[in-house]
């Protein structure tokens, strides 16, 4: 059974067809590279996941039931955690401040329970295996890009999230520190969950991902494992569609046109 | 969820005795080259300026003088507690001060023209200031209007009203003998004064202990035990001086005739004090503390994490105006009077002023309650000395000069260390 599975799922904005018959799916323990160029409707296919854009037509199952999603709160009750790029962090907060936001411990006297969240911060931590963050009480301000993409991944650990959705996490990253955010996404996915990656850099998703799944205009050209494409494959399914057996047939392409 | 995760946490084991206290100190020397600089510089902006005055000029820090500086500070720093919410979320309240004086004149009306109690003014007072506060927050969060505007308004609005409701005579007289004028003008009883001190730096202790042993008990770094007690005696003999010092006798003549004494800490102070602790027991133990400095941080992420961000943002409105009618409230027992300008001029930019000069930040996100206290104190130094200094015709001018400057150092001070931060 699919984690996380959409059926034909179309959506439109008034006359402009963003998505159209998209067949998508995610599987615990795998990660899914989501890629496809800009404008392909990655960032539609990612909210209507996340609850924040309703479904036209089609339907989004979730361990094999199919699920309503109104809004992000639906969403985040079943598990779904979207980790954005730079939206996720106040900087003001420190580490665990950030990782326990809007779920804050309280104790008896409803005041916040410190020492509970640093210590289950920093377990979270290092579950994962993160050795770069010196400290979960220094500021997020004072993070390396690399460590703020960390305690945004770890966060959706520490809620025990089945699918979570990276939007780019690497965009903005250096090489060692790229290195870093990958391993933490296989670990991730080690752990047992739907890891969905968002992103444009194919080194990247030939390197760590088990499915790649391609948006052409709206409609989805191929999902296939990893292993069973090259490189030059994917970024043709990318450019137009379709290569050689693969992708969508030549007369429909584009579900925008 | 993480419960398999025990031998990794195994290498963060805290350090205890003398080690810790080294740990203690490398850490806090690094937040300060990071920036994070806390109340340091308020407190050394005080010390130092405290020094200049009481050398410059004799008997500034005389018993007399320091309980004119106390409850000229007063009003002042209640109005900054308020405004520190609201700087927190990087909005502004410009009308706080005319709010202020919009509710004292209610509070002032209800008292002399409807003949009620005291304890019904201030009420009065208080509750205009909270549905001001509830109305403005509103039309910031929900129609969307910048504070700055709508702030504004109301900054021209209110003074007219304090204006039509005070009417020509300029200004009114409060009753003598009424509660309202002894906060700022009669004096906490030397045992109680004593007897209070007592209980608060107790508490504190108590605080402190039991959150380290908390710590401990939690396996984590606590903040090792000679610091606590150096705070706790630190805290205790501040207290004491004041306290000593506000027990001395300030009225000149005392004979068989005329006896009374003037001695004790006014009971302004009290109120502060617990103000202070209330606020700050808000900001730093709360979820809505917590979220306060989420939204002031992050927006964005705070929105995802589930914080309702326009409750938030009208609630900083509402505390804000409610601490400015408290403050006016404050400001017309110091006059005895509401005056029908009341609350306009400068009250608004001292109060402003006092929370930048004390460490809060007017983009937002960062700020803590000790800065109102510590920022009105710099800047009621700075009223109080400059009137000593210059005689003559010229001498508001130089303190309006100096304060502006003040404000433009801390302004300043703080945009360099964000600029710090941010890269």
């Amino acid at each position: 059974m699919k984690t996380l599975e959409l059926k034909d799922v179309g959506k439109s904005f008034g006359p402009v067809v963003a998505l159209s018959g998209v067949d998508f799916s995610a599987e615990a323990g795998d990660v899914t590279a989501l890629v496809g160029d800009n404008g392909a409707g990655k960032s539609t296919l990612v909210k209507c996941i996340g609850g924040i854009h309703r479904v036209d037509t089609g339907e989004i199952l979730v361990d094999g039931t199919p699920q309503q999603l109104h809004e992000p709160r639906d969403a985040a009750r079943l598990g779904i955690e979207i980790v954005h790029q730079d939206l996720a962090l106040a900087d003001n907060l420190d580490v665990v401040g950030n990782m326990f936001l809007g779920r804050e411990r309280v104790n008896r006297l409803r005041t916040l329970d410190e020492n509970t969240m640093e210590k289950l911060a920093a377990q979270t931590l290092s579950s994962l295996g993160v050795r770069t963050v010196r400290s979960v009480r220094q500021r997020v301000a004072n993070l390396s890009g690399g460590q703020r993409q960390t305690v945004a991944i770890a966060k959706s650990v520490l809620w025990s999230s089945k699918i979570v959705i990276l939007d780019e996490p690497t965009a903005a990253l250096g090489v060692a520190q790229t290195e870093q955010v990958l391993d933490l996404v296989r670990r991730l996915a080690d752990r047992g969950v739907a890891v969905v990656l968002v992103s444009h850099n194919m080194n990247d998703v030939m390197q760590v991902a088990d499915s790649i799944a391609v948006l052409f205009l709206g409609r989805m050209a191929a999902q296939v494992r990893r292993q069973d494409v090259s490189q030059t494959q994917v970024v043709e399914l990318i450019t137009s569609g379709r290569s050689g057996a693969l992708g969508l047939p030549a007369e429909s392409r584009g579900a925008a046109q | 969820m993480t419960a398999k995760t025990e031998p990794a946490v195994a290498e963060e084991t805290p350090v205890r005795g003398p080690g810790a206290l080294r740990v203690y100190i490398r850490e806090y020397v690094a937040r300060l080259r990071g920036g994070e600089l806390g109340s340091a510089p308020a407190i050394v902006g005080l010390v130092v300026i405290t020094a200049f005055f009481a050398i410059v000029h004799q008997g500034f820090l005389s018993a007399y003088n320091l309980e004119a500086l106390v409850i000229q500070a007063a009003p002042i720093i209640v109005m900054a507690m308020g405004l520190v919410f609201v700087l927190l979320l990087g909005e502004i309240d410009l009308s706080a001060g005319t709010t202020g004086g919009l509710c004292s004149a209610i509070m002032a009306v209800l008292l002399l023209r409807h003949g009620q109690s005291w304890w019904v003014g201030v009420l009065g007072g208080l509750v205009a200031g909270l549905v001001i506060g509830f109305v403005m927050g509103w039309l910031r969060a929900r129609a969307g209007i910048p504070s700055f505007v709508i702030t504004l308004a109301t900054f021209l609005a209110f003074q007219g009203l304090t204006l039509i409701l005070i009417g020509g005579q300029g200004s009114v007289i409060l009753p003598t003998g009424s509660p309202l004028i002894s906060l700022e003008n009669s004096f906490v009883p030397l045992w109680l004064g004593w007897t209070l001190l007592g209980i608060f730096v107790a508490g504190y202790a108590a605080i402190k202990l039991i959150d380290a042993r908390g710590r401990q008990q939690s396996g984590l770094a606590a903040t090792p035990i000679a610091v606590i007690v150096a705070k706790v005696i630190g805290v205790a003999l501040l207290g004491s001086a004041f306290t000593y010092e506000m027990g001395l006798n300030r009225n000149l003549i005392t004979n068989a005739f005329f006896s009374s004494k003037a001695q004790g800490e006014p009971w302004a102070v009290v109120l502060l004090v617990l103000l202070f602790v209330i606020w700050h027991f808000t900001l730093s133990r709360t979820r809505y503390g917590r979220h306060v400095y989420a939204v002031g941080g992050n927006e964005e992420a705070a929105r995802r994490a589930g914080v309702v961000v326009s409750r938030i943002r009208i609630s900083v409105f509402v505390i804000c105006s409610g601490m400015a009618a408290i403050s006016g409230v404050v400001a017309a027992s110091l006059l005895q009077s509401v005056q029908s300008n009341a609350g306009a001029g400068n009250t608004l930019l001292l109060a402003v002023g006092a929370a930048v000069i004390g460490g809060t930040s007017l983009f937002g996100g960062r700020g803590r309650m000790i800065d109102a206290v510590l920022g009105g104190l710099v800047v009621a130094v700075i009223i109080n000395g400059m009137s000593d200094l210059i005689q003559g015709s010229n001498s508001s001018g130089y303190e309006w000069v100096v304060t502006g400057a003040v404000l433009l150092l801390a302004a300043g001070f703080d945009a360099v260390v964000r600029h710090g931060r941010s890269t």
